[in-house]
């Protein structure tokens, strides 16, 4: 029993049981109660709450794949709204256009994002920090230009309108059908990124990060890694936004605007830099805030209708609020302070806590 | 040839607005490496500002000009002191995230505070027009040229000889330096702010009287980028010759190429500029390179 509860009454044997992603039995036990809690969700949740859970699907495996590049590989992108164009775009004109299945599509569709992503890297290359920051900004700004003027192509202001593809015989758009296929997705992805990092790619992207000149050194090529950085990034960044092309049903330019990459970062920042945990935790955060502030501003509205008008901007400012308190606060996220509270019960009823 | 004069000058005079903008960000960068996204939000706030000074309360617009800017320096201030202070020495992701943050909170309480439908107040600069040779010149944009000069002259010269000017290029130049010599950061950093909420409150001010008071402004904040990077990120000059580039560049593409291509051209230009002089044209040339 005391083995079951406590990490200090663990003890490996074999490296592979402590290289294992769920080394301790009480991990997984949590893993099984969560892959229990996912299944029951669409079950119990009404509509609502299940397009909730798919929304936070989507921006979970946008927001790990943001992360692979600003958390893990350290080059800063405000070019998240692009990319998610680049692949809700190629998913829809694919599916719609070429005439592909969307099982098809969307993977195809994943690794045009990933090509162009790797092509607006290339700046990666020679600038570092706040110019590479500056030069996706110019790369998002082109992208929106495109899909608003290469009307031929992307519809321009008009949306773009998928037939829903099935699923198991079933429309896809509909929130029950679709959270099986995010949850998994989800999943998949998190576990991608998670084993990505134990890896030796993975311990590239870190190595460039903390330091380029150290990591060229030791026999990192630092331009392959940091294009490959890009084109992971960018590859699941394009699945997520092949996976809203597919839910919306429809593609529209103003979903990928500057606005989104600055979401996206902020779900990271939120989360936890170069912390997969921290990606679901902040794309969670960021995603039920407006929802959870609507739901507090109706409670208001009965008592003081006049407020009605400022919910959209109590919105905005809360959403700024959380991003600024966070950094001076806690910088790390939600991650670290997921690990306070575990360090704090590791030992517990003990008072010694690492770190 | 009236067409393209009043193209030039409409161009020059939008780009001095950029370059007014553009100031205020150099200053911050070069006083503190933060680069600022609420540049745009400090546009702003001018214009509203300036709408309730003169058309809310009814002060004249000399006493109006003066409380605007006043009351803009006083926001920055708030804002240094209170948010951008306890994260010196942080990465760059966090102060582009912190300035992000800041610029949502500033964009949603003026549409709190003033609604989102654009407003207008009676212009104070001169309406009417000019004739020079063939064309025809709105007087108010012609105007808006010599003030936005005038303006960014003065940082010119606050720069070279006022003594807060002077610690600031110690600053950039080695902060552990101008340390030991006695410059306090802080002030610095806060007379940085102050500057910069200056010249965009002058910004916003006359993009108040020319085209009118609307949330549509803050989108200037993000035009800043391509000036700055065209004329070098720590460079006032720079910042002038990048906002009339740019403005003009915007002009011309807009009329003589059309399909929308002002919007992109812009950071078309950034791309180039960064991928083969990233100091820019007068910017100091230590760049890390990779």
């Amino acid at each position: 029993m005391n083995r079951m509860r406590y990490e200090c009454g663990v003890f490996h044997t074999r490296y592979a049981s402590e290289m294992g992603l769920r080394p301790r039995p009480l991990q997984r036990i949590r893993l099984v109660l969560i892959a229990a809690a996912i299944v029951v969700y669409p079950f119990v949740a009404n509509g609502y709450w299940l397009d909730l859970a798919n929304q936070v699907a989507i921006a979970t495996v946008g927001a790990i794949g943001l992360n692979i590049l600003v958390g893990y590989t350290g080059q800063i992108s405000l070019g998240q709204g692009a990319f998610m164009a680049i692949g809700a775009y190629s998913a829809g004109l694919l599916t719609l256009q070429a005439g592909l299945p969307w099982a098809v599509g969307i993977p195809v569709a994943c690794c045009i994002t990933a090509a162009a992503g790797a092509f607006f890297g290339l700046p990666s290359l020679r600038l570092k920090g706040l110019y590479l920051a500056i030069a996706t900004l110019a790369a998002q700004e082109i992208v929106e230009w495109l899909m608003t003027h290469w009307t031929w192509l992307t519809g321009g202001t008009e949306a773009l309108v998928l037939a829903a593809p099935r699923l198991f015989g079933a429309r896809m758009n509909s929130p029950f059908v679709f959270y099986w296929l995010g949850a998994a997705l989800a999943a998949g992805t998190a576990l991608f990124a998670a084993n990505l990092f134990r890896s030796r790619m993975g311990r590239a992207f870190v190595a460039v990060r903390d330091q380029d000149i150290a990591a060229s050194v030791i026999g990192v090529d630092v331009a392959r890694t940091k294009l490959l950085a890009f084109a992971t990034s960018s590859f699941l960044v394009g699945l997520a936004g092949a996976m809203i092309a597919f839910y919306r049903n429809i593609v529209s330019w103003e979903r990928f605007t500057l606005e989104t990459s600055v979401v996206y970062l902020a779900m990271i920042i939120v989360g936890g830099l170069g912390s997969v945990r921290g990606s679901f935790l902040g794309a969670a955060l960021i995603t039920l805030l407006p929802a959870l502030i609507n739901n507090v501003g109706r409670a208001v509205q009965e008592t003081a209708p006049q407020a009605a008008g400022l919910l959209p901007h109590v919105q905005h400012a809360v959403f700024g609020l959380v991003i600024i308190v966070f950094l001076i606060f806690e910088p790390r996220g939600l991650s670290k302070l997921w690990g306070n509270v575990k360090d704090y019960f590791h030992v517990w009823p003990f008072a010694y806590r690492k770190g | 040839m009236a067409d393209f004069l009043q193209l030039t000058v409409s161009g020059l005079g939008t780009g001095m607005i950029y370059a007014l903008a553009a100031a205020g960000f150099v200053v911050i960068y070069k006083a503190s490496d933060v680069i600022n996204f609420t540049q745009g939000d400090l546009l702003l706030l001018g214009t509203y500002l300036i709408f309730f000074a003169v058309a809310q309360v009814g002060l004249p617009w000399s006493v109006g000009v003066a409380a605007t800017i006043l009351l803009a320096v006083a926001v920055a201030l708030a804002i240094e002191r209170l948010v951008l202070r306890p994260l010196v020495g942080e990465p760059v992701i966090s102060m582009i995230m912190v300035t992000i943050g800041l610029s949502s909170i500033l964009r949603s309480a003026v549409s709190a505070i003033w609604g989102p439908a654009p407003r207008s107040f009676d212009s104070f600069l001169p309406s009417g027009d000019i004739a020079i040779g063939p064309a025809v010149l709105a007087a108010d944009r012609v105007l808006s040229i010599p003030i936005a000069l005038g303006v960014l002259a003065a940082l010119g010269l606050f720069f070279r000889y006022a003594r807060d000017g002077i610690a600031m290029r110690a600053i950039a130049d080695d902060q552990q330096a101008a340390l030991s010599m006695g410059i306090s950061i802080p002030r610095v950093l806060a007379v940085a702010w102050g500057l910069a909420a200056a010249s965009a409150a002058i910004g916003g001010v006359m993009l108040g009287n020319i085209v009118g008071v609307t949330p549509n402004v803050a989108s200037i904040g993000l035009r800043v980028f391509p000036v700055v990077i065209l004329g070098g990120l720590d460079s006032i000059p720079g910042a002038i010759v990048g906002g009339a580039a740019i403005g003009l560049l915007e002009a011309y593409t807009g009329t003589y190429l059309g399909h929308g291509l002002n919007l992109v051209v812009p950071y078309l230009v950034l791309i180039l500029v960064l991928m083969f002089r990233p100091y820019g044209l007068f910017g100091k040339e230590i760049i890390e390179r990779v």
